[in-house]
Formats: structure tokens, sequence, C-alpha cells
């Protein structure tokens, strides 16, 4: 018997196969526990939109410019829950960006590791903090106190729920830009500090596009988070569908009209009801758009070591 | 360029040829191999030799280190790479680059080192124990005894028994390279691919891996890829010179050194190309 045969029967090895191949086909059923759970979601969202499509035109539904849904003179315009959504998280993004990319270059690498240690925790408790607690710190303590700075804010309004969105994601896209940073090789900055750069340059033309694929995907993580976060905005920026140009005046996001309409008794089957469905995959199509782009974005970019 | 091969003096073989008769350990046969549409080697023919050193030397990208590689099926760990032909194992002349042959018990068969030094994060002891473990081989006095042995062959025992259960990362790198190769050899391979080992070390460190590497070819088939020719020279029995993927020219590693056939070796080993 040659020593592969004697191998191949060894009774240990094949104990050893038998493992990996139980191991492999148990990851592979969890791998695709989670592909048929996100088809399940989607399955549900697009047969229960269907009722809603049947009747009312989808030009209407993203053309009509109010959404009057539960009124006798209907309209079943997306635009004012979308602009709504679209403002809270642009202005998050206006906070979080600049915020987040200072913070994480600033951690990975200006920080002392006695700082960092202390600086990091504090930060990640910020992504511990109840949602619901943002939302009542937006529209009972900085509502009122940017009143008196800013003429003409209502108290319920996107400027504040957005900024505090935008403070609210910060944790996360610091913590994985942070990563992607400290996971540029120190040969990089060996070879930025070799040719006599400063700390700072080193951070914006070596460190910054090493890590710009990780910093990207953080941003658009960010995003989709702020445009799907509920509850900030459910209880800061008012329940009233409103397309508006100015973010001092309150409007009803995507989320929050779901939640409004989730909370009262809809006759299961109606048209009203079928309208949560259908913003719901108006919610779902936006933050695919950019887990796709995302996904683009870091093969476009990226950085092989 | 070339004026000088023109002026070169007609070929006298100062080399014997090679003996028929010395047993051979593995045979390539008319071996390619791709890395997806690229063709990395070109019908790759040469026998190894039982107990003997053969090395692979070439220009960067000649394909030596993708040659080694198909050894063991290190390759497959990648996606869409195919072999061709055949790499037999003597003396039942298993096809180590068949579809049918299960890579891990090629790996089980065949040791390898890798150029940088690449002990896991164990102890020096567990380190060379892995790979008896991985063969079901637990019994405490077996182990501890084939360790031993095999810190002994690398030549590195006298400076670890006292802390083999220190960290391996507490070695400097030639003695993490010696701790690699008596990893490989602990479960006893037919053959040992050395691929690069010294390219990451300094030159006394250098210097005794190759004077291990000579002891070492009494009792284990060697194939080295080196970049350094003077440690080809120095170490090696037989020596392949390879180009773009082909074999140009494999003999004694005398005759390659000091009277090679083709042009393409001759310029290689008197340092005019590469």
């Amino acid at each position: 018997m040659s020593e592969y045969q004697a191998l191949q029967a060894s009774p240990f090895l094949r104990r050893g196969r038998i493992l990996a191949a139980v191991m492999q086909a148990l990851l592979f059923a969890s791998a695709a526990l989670s592909v048929l759970i996100t088809g399940a979601i989607v399955w549900v969202l697009v047969t229960e939109s269907l009722p809603f499509f049947t009747q009312v035109p989808i030009w209407d539904f993203l053309t009509d410019l109010q959404w009057t849904p539960v009124f006798t003179d209907a309209h079943y315009g997306i635009l004012p829950l979308l602009s709504a959504t679209l403002w809270a998280a642009g202005i998050a993004m206006l906070v979080a960006t600049p915020l987040g990319l200072i913070l994480s270059i600033y951690l990975s690498e200006f920080a002392r590791p006695s700082v960092r240690e202390v600086l990091k925790p504090i930060l990640e408790m910020l992504a511990a903090v109840p949602t619901v607690v943002f939302g009542y710190f937006a529209l009972l303590f900085l509502t009122p106190l940017a009143k008196q700075f800013i003429p003409g804010l209502e108290g319920f309004n996107l400027l504040i729920p957005g900024i505090v969105l935008g403070i609210m994601i910060l944790p996360y896209v610091v913590s994985i830009s942070e990563d992607a940073m400290r996971a540029v090789p120190m040969a990089l900055r060996e070879a930025a500090f070799g040719l006599g750069m400063s700390r700072v340059q080193m951070a914006f033309s070596v460190i910054i596009p090493g890590a710009f694929s990780g910093v990207t995907a953080a941003y658009l993580l960010g995003f989709s988070r702020a445009v799907g976060e509920t509850m900030v905005v459910a209880i800061a920026a008012g329940q009233n569908p409103n397309l508006t140009g100015d973010p001092r005046e309150g409007a009803a996001t995507i989320t929050a009209y779901i939640v409004q309409m989730s909370l009262g008794d809809l006759p299961h089957g109606s048209l009203v009801y079928s309208t949560i469905f259908a913003v719901g995959l108006v919610l779902f199509v936006i933050t695919l758009i950019f887990n796709l782009l995302g996904f683009f974005l870091r093969r476009r970019f990226r950085e092989a070591y | 360029m070339n004026d000088l091969t023109n002026a070169r003096s007609p070929a006298v073989t100062t080399a014997s040829p090679l003996s028929p008769e010395a047993p051979v350990r593995a045979q390539v046969a008319d071996l390619s191999f791709w890395y997806g549409k690229f063709q990395a080697l070109h019908g790759v023919s040469m026998p190894i030799e039982d107990r003997r050193v053969t090395a692979i030397i070439g220009p960067s990208g000649c394909g030596k280190s993708t040659l080694l590689r198909c050894f063991n099926r290190i390759h497959d760990l990648y996606a869409g790479v195919r072999y061709e032909g055949a790499i037999n194992l003597m003396p039942d002349g298993l096809n180590l680059v068949s579809r049918t042959v299960d890579p891990i018990l090629v790996r089980l068969m065949v040791g390898m080192v890798f150029q940088k030094p690449n002990p896991f994060p164990k102890s020096i002891y567990e380190n060379v124990a892995s790979g008896l473990y991985v063969r079901g081989i637990r019994t405490k006095s077996e182990v501890e005894g084939r360790v031993e042995k095999a810190l002994k062959q690398a030549a590195i025992w006298d400076e670890v028994k006292d802390r083999l259960k220190s960290p391996a990362y507490e070695l400097s790198g030639g003695q993490q390279q010696r701790l690699c190769i008596a990893r490989a050899l602990a479960p006893e391979p037919k053959l040992l691919l050395l691929d690069e080992p010294t390219s990451a070390l300094d030159p006394i460190a250098t210097a005794k891996i190759e004077s291990l590497i000579d002891d070492l070819a009494k009792d284990v088939t060697i194939v080295i890829v080196t970049h350094n020719m003077g440690q080809a020279a120095r170490i090696s029995d037989q020596t392949a010179f390879m180009h773009l993927g082909n074999l140009v020219e494999f003999g004694e590693t005398e005759q390659i050194f000091t009277n090679p056939k083709a042009d393409q070796t001759r310029d290689y080993v008197t340092g005019r190309y590469g």
C-alpha cells in the first residue's frame, strides 16, 4: 500500500474530512439563511405593496407633490416623505463627514495610545445611547436652544434631528474608517516620513488614499443608517408630510410615516395599509442603491496590500 | 552581447552526465500551469533525485516559484488555476497535480518552507508539533521525541531547548526560519520545498541555513528556489534554469555553472542579464 493510500485510509484523517465537510455545510447553510431572510423581506415588501401600485399609477406616486393617503381627497406622492428623508440624512452627512474624517485621522495617526484608549470607548458609548433618548434630546433640549439663534425655527424641524442623526452615526463612521486607516501598512507611513512629509501631509496624501475604500464604505453605511433611522425623526421632525426646501420646517420622513401608520389601527388589506409597504419599498431601494454604490466604489478603488 | 556569445569557445563537457540509475523521488512530466488565462509554465519536465538538492534558478517572473508551488498544490488556495501534465511521486507514480488526488493529502507528504519566516503565534514547541497534530499524532512521548528530532535536524535545538514554551516570535529572523524548517521536517515529508528560504535573512543566518540544507540532504529530498546563484552553486546537486515559464536547461549543478549548454543559461549564470 502506498503512503497516499495509507493516508486516504487513515481513520483520523477520514474523521477530519467528514468534520470539515459538515462544517462547510453548516457554514454554507448560515450564509444561505441570511440570503433567504433578505429574499423573504424583499418578497413581503413587493407582494404587500403590489395592491398599492395596481391602484395608484407609479407616475402619480413619483411626481405628485402631496402625500395625504387618509384624507378624502387622497394624494399618494412620495416626494414630501422622500425629500424630508433626504434632508435629514443629508444634514446628518454634512455633520458626520468632516467630523468623522477629522476624528478618525486624529485617532489613527495623531492620538497617543493613552488618549485613544480613553476617547474610543467614550465615542463608542454614543452608539449605546437609545435612539429615543437622542430623539427627545433633539426635541426638548437642542431645538429650544437653537431657536434662540435661528429665527424661524419651528418646534418640529428637519435641521436639529439631522444634526443629531449626524452625531448618532458618528461612532459607526469613525470606527470603520479608523480601522481602514490603521490597516494601511506601516511601510507606507515610513515611506512618507522618508520623503520628509509631515504627519498632516502623510495623513492626507498617503493614509486617506490608502484607506479610501474603507472610508467610503463607512460613509455609505452611515448614510444608509441615517436614511433608515426612525426614532429621532419621528419624535423631533414631526408627523406632517411637507414638501419643503427649508430645513427649519418640520416634515415627516418615510420612516416617521411608517411608524405613525403602524400605530393606528389600519384595516389589513386596505389601500392605506399597503402604502406602508410601498414607502418601505422606496426606503429599501434607496439603501440598496447606496450599498451597491459602495460595492462598486470598493471594487474600483480597492487597495490590495 | 552577440560578440560575447560568438566569441565563446566550443562547449567542453566537464560535468558527468546525470546517472541514469540514480533513484528518482519525483518526476515532473510535461507540466503546464495556468493562472486563469495566463500560462505560467510551459511543458516542464525534469527529475527530482532522491536525497539530493535540486535548485531552481532564473530571473524574476520566470515561473520558478510557480513550479515549486505545484509540488504541494499550494496554488489550489486561489481560484482559477489549472494544471496539465504530471508530477509523479515515486515509487508509486502518484500524480501530485491530478484532480483526483486530494491536495490536503499531498501536503501531508510534501513539506514547504516559505520566503519569509512564518511561525504560528504559538510556542516554539507547539509550532513544531502542529504538523504532527494534523496527522493525528498526539501521544505526548512521541510528539516530544519527534519535536526534539526535528529541532536537532534543523540545527536549532541547542538554541531553544531551554525555552520550548516561549513564543516563537521571540526568536530572531534566522532562528524563526530554522524553526519553520523544523516544523516542516517533523512529519518526515517525502519532499521538502524551500521557496527562497534565505532571501529575508542576513548573511550569517543564511550561512547557517545553507549548511543545514547540506546536512539535511543526507535524509531528505530537497527542492529549493533561489535568487542567489552562489547559493544554488554551493548547496545544490542539480540545477534547473527557467526563463519565461520554460525549463531552459537542467543538469548537474557543476555543469550548469561551469559549462552551460544554452546561451541563455550562460548569460544568466555569468550575470549578463536577469
